[in-house]
């Protein structure tokens, strides 16, 4: 029987939200091919918080291979051997992994070594007779590319935040077999310089506020932390590339075409005029607020909902209004 | 130490995108193209790397049509000292075609580092570089925003969600640059005279379309049209209330 295979996530011994989202889209293409989806997950110890629930996403098979030191932090060249030893063998009809930093760097990898062709980012996939059909963004989303790959397996990346988990339980079984080789490989993560505790990565932040110019300098992006802080730990900031150039911001919290692309349900653009590449960081993101004292700034072509006003005087009275909703 | 920068003529950023006639490719008319901007990064880590080390050369390599031998002299413009153009009228979508003609031009040119930039913002297929390095059984740091070389050993940085990894590698390798790695210089007008003496090599090739096909080029969805909910401060709880109870986000 034909089978996708969904490569899975963890991080400090716990499973990635974005893996449930993998494993979703896997159960999808399978139902569609009428096969199986088996998951997984490369990690330093057998026990990953979170494995146990996969079953509920759709998964049949799940299977932690797991290395206390090989696998301890992400090892490219190992990485990518245990999921093309997986995959061989003609029995996966497509390879499925998230478009997240790990994935960006496997999937080409694993590809290549197949000798198959990768789709990075897609947004939907389907199946046609054997073949996979996939839609993915291209110049920096300003159009789709609906493409059709008949190569066996097929490697695909999909994009954060696009496909929403679905309950959908099956009987998952749950096999938890160690890696033989204790080879790392040639390219060593040495150390993970963690951001600070508690901070979200703009890239996976449920809610954005970002800034821009109109903050005029770096010490005022305080108010948007405030805002930020206000949604009680949902919520990252984030900045335009003017801000970010500027050195006000790190380069990690830059939205759009030379920075990140994110999709969160809300995204506040505060401060921000709309350049055709901030817009191709966020334009897929569920609701957008802009707020900007220019009435004609590009920015609220794609706003839901915008605000005209000074910002520093309007983003104090959302943080206020923010707080008494959840107080 | 000797450099090698692939690079890609893609449309520039501010391009409004307009679909072809056959309904899967881009308008060509009126667009302006550059160099990846990503591979600008690679192109100045190399000049970087060549002047620290007091000798070595840049080679800049590309695929694409004829008109890239514009995009090859602009990198001759800031510095490189030679270019290669694996002309090809087409490029395809398999981005694993691109990479194997690469991989067999760059394979015996001896090479210390082989750059590329993560991502071109035409495809943004992220992984001609990584899989040139399978291809070449060379070791790989993707996305790097921080380079520190010493013998025959670097360390890279790279960002990942909630934090930047340290990555160690040996060389010869291959890198894929990131924004933050550095700033790009400009050409300057003596660097765009003597680029013109520069050689550059054009050898025409003939790519297989690999195995992915093409079936439609899309316009993105249009997000509906929204409303200026009002103005200041005092249009604050208006929104709010929209956002709880219109569009159900908080
Ligand atoms: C190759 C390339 C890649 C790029 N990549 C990116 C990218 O990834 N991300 C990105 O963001 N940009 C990118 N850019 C840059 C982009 O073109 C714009 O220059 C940039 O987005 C502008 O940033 P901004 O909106 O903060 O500044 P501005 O355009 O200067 O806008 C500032 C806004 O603030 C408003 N404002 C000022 N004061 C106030 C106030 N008191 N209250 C309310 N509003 C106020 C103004 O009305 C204005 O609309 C890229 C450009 C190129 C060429
Ligand atoms: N046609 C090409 N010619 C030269 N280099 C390329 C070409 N396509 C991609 N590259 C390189 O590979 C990187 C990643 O491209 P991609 O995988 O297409 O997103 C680019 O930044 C370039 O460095």
């Amino acid at each position: 029987m034909t089978s996708v295979l969904a490569v899975l996530e963890q991080r400090d011994g716990a499973l990635r939200g974005v893996s449930h989202e993998v494993v979703t889209a896997a159960r999808r293409l399978a139902d569609a091919l009428g096969g199986t989806v088996e998951a997984l997950l490369l990690a330093p110890r057998p026990d990953v918080k979170g494995v146990d629930a996969l079953g509920r996403f759709g998964a049949d098979k799940v299977t932690v291979l797991h290395h206390a030191t090989v696998f301890a932090r992400y090892a490219p060249e190992a990485c990518a051997r245990a999921v093309t030893t997986r995959a061989t063998g003609g029995k996966h009809a497509a390879v499925l992994l998230a478009a997240s930093a790990t994935g960006r760097d496997l999937a080409p990898r694993v590809a290549a070594q197949l000798g198959v062709p990768l789709a990075s980012d897609a947004i939907d996939l389907s199946a046609d007779g054997d073949a996979l059909v996939v839609t993915r963004p291209v110049y920096a989303g300003k159009a789709l590319l609906k493409i059709k790959m008949t190569a066996r397996p097929a490697v695909v990346s999909l994009r954060p935040s696009v496909f929403t988990p679905v309950e959908r339980p099956k009987a998952g079984t749950l096999e938890t077999p160690s890696l033989a080789s204790g080879d790392s490989g040639r390219v060593v993560v040495r150390e993970v310089k963690a951001a600070p505790a508690g901070s979200l990565d703009v890239g996976e932040a449920p809610i954005v506020v970002s800034g821009g110019r109109g903050l005029k300098e770096p010490a005022n992006f305080k108010v948007l932390e405030d805002l930020a802080r206000a949604f009680g730990g949902r919520a990252a900031v984030g900045a335009s590339r003017a801000v970010v150039d500027a050195g006000w911001r790190p380069h990690a919290d830059q939205v759009g075409q030379t920075g990140k692309t994110v999709s969160p349900t809300l995204y506040i653009a505060v401060g921000i005029s709309g350049a055709i590449q901030h817009l191709a960081g966020m334009r897929t993101a569920k609701v957008i607020v802009a707020i900007n004292r220019d009435k004609d700034a590009p920015i609220f072509k794609v706003a839901d909902y915008g605000i005209v006003g000074d910002l520093f005087e309007v983003v104090p009275k959302l943080t206020e209004e923010i707080k008494k909703l959840d107080g | 130490m000797k450099i090698a920068v692939c690079i890609k003529r893609v449309p520039d950023s501010e391009t409004r995108v307009k679909i072809a006639a056959d309904g899967k490719t881009l308008d060509e008319a009126g667009v302006k193209f550059i160099v990846n901007p990503y591979d600008e990064f690679a192109l100045e880590e190399a000049l970087r790397r060549k002047e620290q080390a007091g000798s070595g050369e840049v080679v800049v390599v590309s695929l694409g049509p004829a008109a890239a031998q514009e995009t090859i002299r602009a990198a001759l413009a800031i510095g490189a000292d030679s270019g290669v153009l694996l002309q090809a009228d087409r490029v395809p979508a398999d981005g694993l075609e691109v990479a194997r003609a690469l991989a067999a031009e760059l394979k015996d040119g001896g090479f210390d580092l082989i750059l590329f930039g993560k991502v071109a913002i035409d495809d943004s297929n992220h992984q001609v570089g990584p899989m040139v390095a399978e291809l070449l059984g060379l070791p790989c740091v993707t996305a790097i925003t921080h380079l520190e070389l010493g013998a025959g050993q670097g360390t890279a940085e790279r960002e990942v969600e909630g934090g930047i990894e340290v990555v160690e590698f040996p060389f010869p390798a291959v890198l894929t640059t990131d924004k933050g790695l550095n700033e790009p210089r400009l050409p300057s007008l003596k660097g765009i005279m003597a680029a013109k003496k520069k050689p550059l090599a054009v050898k025409p090739i003939t790519l297989p379309a690999g195995s992915i096909e093409v079936l439609a080029m899309l316009p993105p969805p249009d997000r509906k049209a929204g409303k200026i909910v009002g103005e200041g401060g005092a249009a604050v709880p208006e929104l709010v209330r929209l956002l709880r109870e219109e569009a159900k986000v908080l």
